[in-house]
Parts: C-alpha cells; structure tokens; sequence
C-alpha cells in the first residue's frame, strides 16, 4: 500500500492542516463557550453567518482581513443574542442554540439572496493567498505542509496557544472556568456571572465565525448554501473529545482532519470500489466514535447546561 | 463600653418573594467587635436577611449602612468593598479548582495579563497562620473536608479584608470538637476588631459565643436583647412563639430483626470506594439514629437500602431475606419506606401535582392504573384522603407540589411512604430545613411507625435531633459504621470525637 | 436584572404569551421585507392570501402542515423526557426510505392493510435509528444533543447514494428519484384537485394519541417524571432507561411517518429533497406548542402558512422565501422567551 508514501506527502500534510483550520476555530470557540457554562449549539449556523458576511464584504470591494473582523463582528452580535437568552433569562442551552443556528442560517441565506438577486452560478472573489514562513517553510515535508498555509491557518495556531494562556494563567481565565464549575463561588467574590459568561459567549462565537470566514476567503472563493454541512456540529464533538483543553482541541482537529484527508486521497485513488458518499459519511461516524470512546472519561465543566438566575431563592 | 462604634446597621428592610414576605421592616445594628447572633427557626428569614446584607438580594423597602455607607447597588461586590465578607450555609467553592484558585478570584483586576500568585499565596498563608486556619493553597477543594472547606471560606472573607463577618449556619456540619475550634478562632478574631454576625437556629451555642441576641419569626425581629439578659426559656418561646409539645420517646422492647446489612461494600460511579464492610441490623420497634460529618457515606449507605446503589460485596437481608436485585421498586415491595435526603432533588417532582406524586412509586399497582391506563378517578381520591390523612396544607389534589411548603412537601413525601405501613423506614435528614412544627410532626410519624412495629433508620446532622429520637446511635465514619450504643450512654461530646474519627472503630458483622 | 418566579399564571396570559411573541416576530420580519423594498402592508396581505386566501392555498397549507405536525410530535415527546433528538431530519428520511424500499415492489398487500404496513416499517426504522443515540446515551452516557445531529447528514448521504445507485428509478429521465410507490400503497387523495392527502387524517389522529399517550398512561407519566426531575423518578422507582428508549422509540417512529406521508402521500416516490428541514423545523412547532400535541397542530398549520405565504409573498412581492425560515427561527426563540415570561417576571432594580 503506498500509504507511506502519503505520510511523507507535503500535500497530505498541508492539506490536513488546512482543513484543521475552520474546525480549531470552531472548537476553541466552542471550548471558551462552555468553559463557562455554556453549550452553544449556535455554532453550526454562526459558521455559515461568518462564511456568508466574509465573502459578501470582500465581494462588496473590501479587504480581507476588515472581513475577518467583520464576520467575527456578526458572530459575536449572534453569541451576544445566545446569552441574552441562555445566560439572562435562563433558558434551554439546547432549544436557544438550535434557535440561534436556524436564525444565522435563515437571515445569512436571506441576506445572500436579497444582496445577490437572481444569481446561479456564486461569484467569485480573490482570497487569501498562500503566506510561506521563510526559513521554516523550507523544512522538508513537515516545514513545508505546516509553513506554506493561509495567514489564517496561522493566526488559529496562534489563538490555541493564546487561548490556553488566557484560560489558565490570567485572571479573566479562572473567572471563565470557574463559572464554568460553580457560579455562585464567582458571584460570592464580587464578580458579575452574567457577565462572565456573556463575554465568554460573544467571544467564543466571534471565534466560530472566523472559521466559518476561513471557508469561503482562504480555502474557496465561494459562498455556497449548505457549504459548512456539520462543521460545526463536528466541533462540539471534538470539544468532548479533547476534555475541554485547547491544547487537545488542536489535537483533536488535526486528527479529525487528516482522518479526511486520508479519506479523500483513498476515495479519490482508483482502487476504490466504495461509493464516495460512504466516504463523505467518515467525519461523523468519526465524531460519533470520538464521543464514544471519551464518554468514559469526559469531565464535564459542573455548571454546564445549568443556567444561573441571580437573587432567586 | 459606651462609645462604641456602630459597624452595621439594617433599617427597615422588607423583602418579599411573590406573596410570601420573608423579611418585614427588620432594623438593627451590630457594634464594632461584638458578636450578634441571629436566632430564628428553618424558614424564618435569617439567610434571606443575609442575603440582603450581602448583596445577593436587594431589599424591597429599607436600607443596609456599613461603617455609614449605605449600600446601593445591590451586588456582593459593593458589600466585598465596603468590608463585608459572608460564609454561606452551602459552601461556595469551585470543587475543581484550587484553595488559592477559589481564595484569589477576583481579588485582581480580570483584565491583568499575569495573576499575581506567588504574592497571593504569601498574602493567603500569612493569615491562616494569623487565625490558626491551616490549609494548604495548592490542594484541590475536592480533596478537602468539611472543616477546611469552611477555614476556605472563612479565609476567602479575611483575605478581601472583611471587618465584618457573617457566618450562616456555620455549625450545622461540624463535629462538636470543629464547633469549639471555629468558636475559639471566631473570638481571637473579635479580639482584633472584627464584627460578626452568627446565624443559628440551636441556642446552645448561641449562648456561648453572642453579645447580643435576635430573634426572627415569620420574617418579623420579635426580640433583640443582650445575651446576659436571656434565658434558654424566653429564647425558645420568641422564636417558635407558642411551646409545640415534644413527642416523647417510648421505651420498647425491640423486636425480630427487619433489616440486616453484613459486611457490605460499594464503590460510587467513579469508583472510589464509599462503603467498606459496613454491618448494622435494624430491628422492629426500633430507632437506630445514624450520626456522622456529612460526606461520609450517609449518602451511599441511604442508597444501598433505597435500591440505587448495589454492593460490590456483603449482604443486605430484608426481613430475614437475602436481596438480590438492586432497585427501588423492588425495596418498596420488600417493604422498605424511603425518605430521601434532598426533598426537591428526589422526593418529589416538583412540576408535578400533589396527587401524581403522591402515587409516584406506586403507580403500577392495579388501584392507581390498568393495562397501562392511570384510572384518574382513583388517583385523586386517594390524593384527598392522604390530604386529609396528613394535614397537607397549601393546596389539593391537583395543586403543583413545586409551590407547598417545605414541610408540606415533606408531608406528601411521608404520606407516600408510610401509607404502605413499610416495616422498614429509611429516613435521610427528614427535619432538614423544617421549622419546629413541621419537624415535630416528622418525629411524631416516626414514633408512630415505630409503635406499630417498624424499624427506622434516621440519618440526621442534628446531633440534637438524634439524642432525642434514637433508641440506639451509630456513627458512620470514612464509609463505615460503628457499633449501636444505647441512646442513655451517649453524650454529645462522645458523638463528636467518634464523628471526627479520634476514636471510631466499626463494628464486627452480627448475623 | 433579577428573575422571579410568578405565583400563578393567568390563563389569558397562557394563551396570548406565544400569539404576542408571533405578532412581535412579524413586527420585527417587517424590517426585513423593507430591506428587500417591499411595501409591508401588502406583503403580509400577500403572505396571508399564499397561506389560506384559496381553496387551493388552505389546501396546499395543509399539506404541508402534515409533515410538520408529526415532526413536530417527535420533537414533543422526546423534549418532554429531557431526550433532545434533534435528529427528526435523518429520522424522517429513515421512514421515507423504508417506505421505498417496502413500497415499490417488495411486498404488495391490499390496500387497508398496506397503508398500515408503510408507515409501520416507517415508524420502525426511525425508532431504530434513534434507538443508536438513545441506547448511547443509556448506556456510556454520550450527549444525545450531537449524535443525533450527526446521524441526520449520515442517512442523508446514504439516501444520496441509494437515489444515485441502486435505487435509482430507470424512468426517471436521470433524476436522483426512487421508483414510485405501487398504487395500493399511495394515500388516498382527499380533496378532488388537490394534493390534499390521507397523511393529514394520520397525522391528525397521531397528534390525539400522543395527547392521549401523554396525559392518560403509565408511560405518559414516566415520560413527564423522567423529564421534569430524573432524580426524583429514579428514587421512585421509574425505570430511567427503559423510558427514555420508549420515548426513542415513539419520537424516532413519530418523525419518520413524516417521510411516509411524503413518499407515499405528496411525492409517491422519494427524492433528496422530500423534506425542506421538517425535520428541523418540527423543533420550532413543538416549542411554539409548549410541547403540547394538540397545540402542534397549531403551531404546524401555522408554521406551513407562513412557509407557503412566504413562497407566493416571494414570487409576487420580490422578497426571497428565506423570510419563512426567518420567522420561523425568530418564532421559536420568541416563543420560549415568552412562555418563561409567563412564569416569572422580570425586575430590574
């Protein structure tokens, strides 16, 4: 089998960690959302609003990097409306996040279609081209897969490291963790819950949003309906499968997207006899498989799910 | 003494929740290093009261001054700051966090790029040096006691530099010996200026450790008086208002064996290893009180006779028979009657009716439904005699039990269990939370069983409670379970080193 | 801000709490239909005439609602446990395969019993699919909340590659489409001239049993103890997950007589597009319905007005038909926002 030959590919690996991108955005924003406390089943539907806004801004003559920060705006606005009804009024993490999911989807694909009436073929843009790293890019295989990417890519390695010390090393961190596992031990030292968890939401949201983003201006140049088709809802899973660390949640990624990448290099291979759509079905029996074999081990944050309702008795 | 200072005044606060008034026009003030104590029965508004003074509520009518500052904005940040600090009945901590995790938190600005640990963890061990409150910064809260879990919390206050400390109900899950530890630690604090205001509903200590004595009832401060000038008499009758007549114990002969349990061993969900070899056997016509610091395998042993929990070794017999199968139903069948610890966890459903739950473990049998069909009819009759069987107040048949009472809702628990006339009763801290009426009317219904010729098995931290009830007291201890001894020759003092495990042995197997 | 929990609830305000919130979601869609520079007035005119102006418009509402009120059960008896299967997409596709595969050929019965046997197959293989997150969840605890999500693209694929295989029917001038179902197996048509079919009398009669199922049985009151406090009815004695596969069962078998109605009563033959989210969409019925079976078939004859309004609003108006999914989003979130108002109240200090 030249399934070696494939581990020693510069395209394999580079193409692993591009599609590791869009998900460890995903799933560090899922991470810090329930860090606090809170599941935000948005994800998938913030995703799309983040593809569909990025591409329509740079579409619209803008530049990239104003896209990034604008689709990480409309995420973060959708992240806000999450808690204001999960957080403030206490209600079903699950019902809200599947509103909010069907909400960004419904108003994005609207949006799209009252900005761009009438077309069929999605337009093009020009994306994010390819940043070499100097020096490293020129390591053989492993430096050239990992340092010829999408400035984007780079910026989600950077945001697990930041992530991961903001989280355990700043004091803003033990607050988001700590809501996380007991409310009321935060609210006794002075420190507003709802805020806490509201920031914690916005900005896990923002991050989705950037993943969404990084679909339609780095990897495509297209907005397509349908094109995030369970990304996110991949990401919740890879939240369990990493025990709610960044540092897991990029291992987690990175697994689950040369898992893919094997995938596709196998279904596209002509020894193949297997229709493509079993092959299209991998990434989420692998999610299942994942959450089957932590189940054992997941340590939920305690307070997820439990909503806190200040001054009640 | 005449010029002293007042630290802490409340005036006129009224707090009400819906149509229940839990505070009305309350006021009074605590002087620099005095100890107030407020007394009051479960259900009387002290926590609610706290609560206010702290920040977690804000009043409806009225106002709380500390050292001249009104507080305002009605969060515990405002109180943090103006010196405030509280222990709470139910300890605040983050269980998977660290001591200086829970201590430090928000004591900085969040938006600092670096937490400043190493001075924190100076500034931490310096004071529990200074009070005599050791703990070790960098366990995890989890790994910690009862006793230490509270020095947290008494540290986490001393840390934001509190000068005025509340502490709720902070006795009700020592050990005696902790009590006198806590109280010696509260006085040098006194001596160096601090104020305290101590919440209790047992007068004992109250006497001990106040300067000055509240009463609340029903919301309303009906008494405040310096503790020189109080008697356990005068107290007693200010805080239930008139004298309920205790229940006596009766002395019986016990009979045949209903409950053996030998040499039983279980392990929880994660594995650790809550029961070991424990032996007890409970006869007819016969209290067994089960004493203990909670955490200590109350819980698992309460689940092993409820069906919850099967032992991974040992035997429990019900009525001279080996159970086989571990599950509530089965127990109930069995004849075993079962008072859960936590009313609103277990006992009830809370968005349920009085009649739906007072069928709740009986449901199947063929008077309440048929092929599957609830016979409706049938069920809220039964609901009406049990409602009247039982005094249920606040509601009927069809009432939803999330709006009863705590000890209305404990009636329809009790309804449920003993309507059966079970031979075994399992009772988990029955009077918990309960007033004095409501908690006689529990005693009552044990004596009762007991006449009849039940055996009961009470789990209570009201030590109190368990010298009063009990014909014979256990001690369970690290997930083990000492000999009976006679309830005449036990003292409290006893209990307590037994609890802290000083001088705990378990007991042999028996059958 | 602080939450309090209202002594009683009047029933006026039971009944207006989500009529208030659809009027407030209407309001605010009105934005969007001025964006799109429509007169708002006349769209929603437009949107209401599309939904039940017509004969032919109540009728097409109406067949469209008959997915929608047995999704929208799914979604209500499983919330009710607690079980969140938000897998009524890939469920509804379960049923509508089976309905294929034992309808175009396999087995031939007459019609009476054949009808049966379709949707039987059909609740079966639905019950069985979410029998796979249920048994998960009962067994190694794994969040039901994201394998049901999962499962639903996985049936998808798999009925994207019988429709492009296998199943494909020669006939169909290279369509992904399944063979028709045969004649004994096809819901009678109700209404002459339109597509009104027998689906809607089984839906209909579907959303009274499960009221019946809910209110009046053993398993109807272990449902409701399971959901409302596991503790309690663990301690009582109800067994947890022998309930909560009975509730999979019945939720999963629920969605996927919706794929029945519309393989064997709107289409007659299966394609990839048989379901526009009812799936989904069921979720945003239950809620509206405050997960009561009769208030479904409300909330679904809504819910389809508001998607064939939209469409017709689309073509007469110039404002895309998104604004249905729009709605009914916003309504969904609105609606919980305002039956929890109608519990507590909200006091800001």
């Amino acid at each position: 089998m030249d399934l070696l030959d494939m581990f020693l590919n510069v395209g394999f690996w580079a193409a692993t960690v591009r599609m590791a991108t869009p998900l460890i955005f995903g799933t560090l924003g899922e991470l810090i959302c329930e860090r606090a406390g809170v599941l935000n089943l948005g994800i998938e539907g913030i995703m799309t609003t983040g593809a569909m806004v990025a591409w329509m801004w740079v579409y619209q003559g803008g530049d990239l990097w104003t896209a990034v920060l604008v689709a990480a705006a409309f995420g973060m606005l959708f992240g806000y409306l999450h808690s204001m009804f999960s957080v403030y009024m206490g209600l079903s993490q699950h019902v809200t996040g599947i509103g909010i999911t069907l909400l960004a989807t419904s108003l994005s694909y609207f949006s799209f279609r009252m900005l761009l009436p009438g077309v069929t073929t999605p337009p093009k843009i020009e994306p994010f081209e390819l940043e070499p790293i100097p020096f490293l890019s020129d390591i053989p295989v492993l430096g050239e897969a990992l340092f010829t990417q999408s400035p984007l890519t780079y910026l989600a390695f950077v945001l697990v490291i930041v992530v991961a010390y903001v989280l355990y090393k700043t004091p803003v961190g033990l607050a988001v963790r700590m809501v996380g596992e007991n409310p009321m031990a935060v609210e006794v030292q002075g420190i507003d819950v709802y805020r806490v968890r509201t920031a914690a939401v916005t900005v896990g949201s923002g991050f989705m949003a950037v993943g969404g983003a990084f679909l339609t201006i780095s990897v495509f140049d297209a907005f397509y309906f349908d094109m995030i088709n369970g990304r996110g809802w991949i990401c919740v899973a890879l939240v369990i499968f990493a025990s709610w660390k960044p540092g897991k949640a990029l291992l987690g990624a990175v697994l689950f997207a040369a898992f893919d990448a094997i995938q596709i290099r196998v279904q596209q291979s002509s020894a193949s006899f297997i229709p493509y759509q079993f092959y299209l079905m991998m990434p989420y029996l692998f999610s299942i498989l994942a959450l089957i074999i932590m189940s054992r081990k997941a340590a939920y944050p305690k307070a997820l799910l439990v909503p806190f309702r200040r001054g009640q008795r | 003494m005449s010029q002293s200072e007042i630290v802490l005044r409340v005036e006129g606060v009224t707090k009400r929740f819906g149509t229940l008034t839990a505070n009305s026009s309350i006021s009074f003030s605590l002087e620099k290093g005095k100890v107030l104590s407020l007394l009051g029965e479960n259900g009387a508004g002290k926590t609610t009261l706290m609560n206010i003074i702290f920040g977690h509520y804000t009043a409806d009518e009225g106002h709380v001054e500390v050292f001249g500052k009104r507080l305002e904005a009605g969060n515990p940040a405002e109180a943090i700051a103006l010196g405030v600090g509280m222990v709470h009945q139910h300890f605040t901590l983050a269980d998977n966090l660290t001591v200086l995790d829970n201590v430090i938190l928000g004591t900085e600005s969040l938006w600092r790029v670096r937490q400043a640990r190493a001075a924190a963890r100076q500034k931490l061990q310096s004071l529990s040096q200074e009070f005599g409150l050791e703990v070790n910064p960098d366990a995890l809260v989890s790994a910690l006691t009862v006793g230490e879990k509270q020095r947290v919390e008494i540290l986490k206050a001393l840390y934001r530099g509190a000068r005025v400390l509340i502490l709720d109900e902070p006795t009700a899950v020592l050990t005696p010996q902790e009590t006198d530890q806590l109280f010696a630690t509260l006085k040098d604090m006194i001596a160096r200026g601090l104020s305290v205001i101590f919440i209790s509903h047992k007068l004992g200590e109250v006497m001990q450790i106040a300067d000055r004595i509240a009463v609340l009832r029903h919301g309303q401060l009906v008494a405040e008086f310096p503790v020189a000038e109080a008697s356990r008499e005068i107290i007693a009758e200010k805080m239930v208002g008139e004298t309920i007549p205790q229940p006596k114990r009766t002395e019986m002969e016990p009979g045949e064996p209903v409950l053996q349990i030998a040499e039983a061993s279980a392990r929880d969900e994660q594995g650790q290893a809550v029961l070991k070899k424990v032996s007890l056997t409970l006869r007819s016509k016969q209290i067994i009180g089960m004493a203990g610091v909670s955490g200590n395998g109350q819980k698992a042993l309460s689940d092993l006779i409820s069906g919850l929990l099967p032992p991974t070794e040992g035997q429990v017999a019900v009525k001279g028979e080996a159970v086989r199968v571990f599950d509530p139903r089965s127990m109930v069948a069995k004849g075993v009657g079962r008072v859960p610890e936590d009313r609103h966890l277990q006992g009830v459903v809370g968005d349920f009716t009085v009649s739906e739950n007072l069928i709740l473990e009986d449901y199947t049998n063929p008077r309440f439904s048929r092929r599957g069909w609830m016979r409706a009819g049938e069920i809220a009759a039964h609901a009406r005699k049990m409602i009247k069987a039982f005094d249920i107040r606040g509601g009927g048949p069809e009432t939803i039990v999330r709006g009863l009472s705590g000890g209305n809702m404990q009636k329809v628990i009790l309804a449920r269990v003993l309507e059966n006339n079970p031979d075994i009763i399992l009772a988990n801290q029955p009077t918990r939370g309960l007033d004095v009426g409501a908690a006689t009317f529990v005693h009552e219904q044990l004596f009762k069983a007991k006449e009849r010729g039940a055996g009961v098995l009470l789990i209570s931290e009201d030590l109190e409670e368990l010298l009063a009830v009990s014909d014979q007291v256990v001690v369970m201890y690290h997930g083990q379970v000492s000999a009976p001894m006679p309830v005449e020759d036990v003292t409290l003092q006893q209990l307590g080193l037994l609890m802290s495990g000083e001088t705990f042995t378990a007991a042999g197997t028996e059958m | 801000m602080i939450l309090e929990p209202r002594t009683n609830t009047p029933l006026w305000m039971t009944i207006s709490a989500p009529v208030l919130a659809v009027v407030v979601v209407l309001i605010l869609s009105g934005g969007l239909i001025a964006w799109a520079g429509a007169p708002l007035l006349e769209s929603y005119v437009a949107l209401v005439k599309g939904a039940f102006g017509s004969r032919f418009a109540i009728s097409e509402t109406l067949v469209r609602a008959t997915p929608l009120i047995l999704t929208g059960l799914a979604a209500a008896v499983a919330f009710r446990a607690k079980l969140w299967n938000i897998g009524g997409e890939g469920q509804l596709y379960m049923g509508a395969l089976a309905a294929t595969y034992f309808g175009t050929g396999l087995v031939s019965l007459p019609m009476p019993l054949m009808i049966p046997f379709l949707f039987l197959v059909g609740a079966i293989a639905g019950g069985v699919l979410l029998l796979v997150p249920a048994l998960l969840k009962t067994r190694l605890k794994v969040d039901e909340v994201v394998t049901t999500l999962l499962l639903n693209f996985i049936i998808l694929l798999l009925a994207n590659y019988l429709l492009f295989g296998p199943w494909k029917d020669p006939m169909s001038m290279g369509w992904p489409q399944g063979a028709p179902i045969i004649d004994e197996g096809v819901l009678p048509n109700l209404v002459a001239k339109t597509r009104l079919h027998g689906g809607l009398i089984f839906s209909l009669i579907a959303a009274v049993c499960v009221f019946i199922l809910m209110t009046k049985t053993r398993w109807g009151l272990e449902i409701r103890a399971v959901g409302h406090n596991v503790d309690a009815a663990r301690f009582a004695g109800i067994p947890i997950n022998k309930t909560v596969i009975r509730t999979a069962l019945i939720s999963g078998g629920l969605a996927a007589c919706a794929g029945v109605t519309e393989v064997a009563g709107t289409k007659g033959y299966l394609t990839l597009d048989i379901s526009p989210g009812f799936g989904y969409t069921g979720i945003a019925v239950a809620m509206l319905a405050g997960l009561n079976p009769l208030g479904v078939i409300v909330a679904a004859l809504f819910i389809a007005g508001i998607y064939n309004g939209a469409d017709s609003m689309s073509r007469t108006m110039d404002v895309s038909n998104y604004i249905a999914d729009v709605i009914t989003a916003a309504s969904l979130l609105m609606v919980m926002l305002a039956v929890m108002l109608t519990r507590m109240r909200i006091r800001w200090r």
